[in-house]
């Protein structure tokens, strides 16, 4: 017998579909328009502009880390609560003292709306394991070199919340509006595998 | 919610043969509560069919990479709900 684990990523998602259908717990259709809703509008300039409205407005940036759902919505971003299919927003901001990364140790949990579809490595055994055990390690494999004294706070997301990392505002850009701050926000800046 | 911010808890020695979002690493750990996140259906019970799923408040729980792993200097914050906990 061929173990499941050996087929493309794809296959394995298909076989695992159609036992939920077979099952009676879904339908393709059902499928088809969770995932159309899902991708829609989610891309990371949407976590950008969140960040970049923190940056420029105090009280956004309370909302948002108190509220995160509050926040996003103030945005015209919709981001439905656990019992609707959606997600508790949690946001965790980066200070001189800490650094914030995101990882789910048990599958691939992200906050696809604001954040885009996760990449690869984010889903990778590798990324999952070493996030918890090394990530001053991990993080200089993306070039993040942070200096000793900064905290590294890892957040496994293994329920309902989702996590999105506010970055740290950049020196010098007292003088950008908000569109060009949001235009310095990476997707990686967002998950807390690259500083902004 | 039982357990304020700042409560010391400890993961329950919980080996289940069912699904379960308590990731093996903290099993037995000692952590601080961050923040109570909100009151959501068990997944343990959900994944299996049990209908109503018992409904419970999940807490951030932070550990301390030094208790997790014996090194390491960073804190790593796992989402754990009320029955797999106890105060420490």
């Amino acid at each position: 017998m061929t173990g499941h684990d050996e087929l493309p990523a794809a296959a394995r998602t298909r076989r695992l579909e159609e036992r939920l259908i077979a099952a009676g717990l879904s339908s393709d259709d059902e499928i088809d328009e969770f995932l159309t809703k899902l991708y829609a509008n989610a891309s990371p300039v949407n976590g950008a502009r969140m960040a970049a409205r923190a940056w420029t407005d105090p009280a956004f940036r309370g909302l948002l880390l108190a509220e995160g759902n509050a926040a996003a919505a103030e945005l015209g971003f919709s981001v439905p609560p656990p019992d609707r299919h959606g997600y508790q927003l949690r946001v965790v901001a980066n200070t001189d003292q800490v650094h914030n990364v995101i990882v789910c140790t048990l599958c691939s949990c992200y906050p696809v709306s604001l954040l885009g579809p996760s990449p690869g490595w984010y889903k990778s055994f590798a990324y999952r394991s070493r996030t918890v055990r090394e990530p001053r390690a991990v993080l200089a494999e993306f070039g993040v070199a942070l200096p000793e004294g900064v905290q590294i706070s890892v957040w496994d997301s293994t329920s309902e919340a989702r996590y999105m990392v506010l970055p740290a505002r950049p020196a010098g850009t007292g003088a950008l509006g908000e569109d060009r701050l949001a235009g310095l926000v990476t997707r990686n800046g967002l998950i807390g595998t690259a500083l902004v | 919610m039982t357990y304020p911010a700042g409560t010391r808890v400890r993961v329950r020695a919980f080996d289940p043969d069912h699904h379960t979002r308590m990731p093996r690493y903290v099993r037995g750990q000692a952590g601080e509560v961050v923040a109570a996140l909100g009151r959501w259906p068990l997944p343990d019970d959900s994944a299996r069919g049990i209908t109503p799923p018992r409904v419970q408040t999940c807490y951030a729980v932070r550990f301390s990479a030094a208790d997790l792993w014996g090194s390491g200097d960073h804190t790593v914050t796992v989402d754990l709900w009320e029955s797999y906990l106890d105060r420490a």
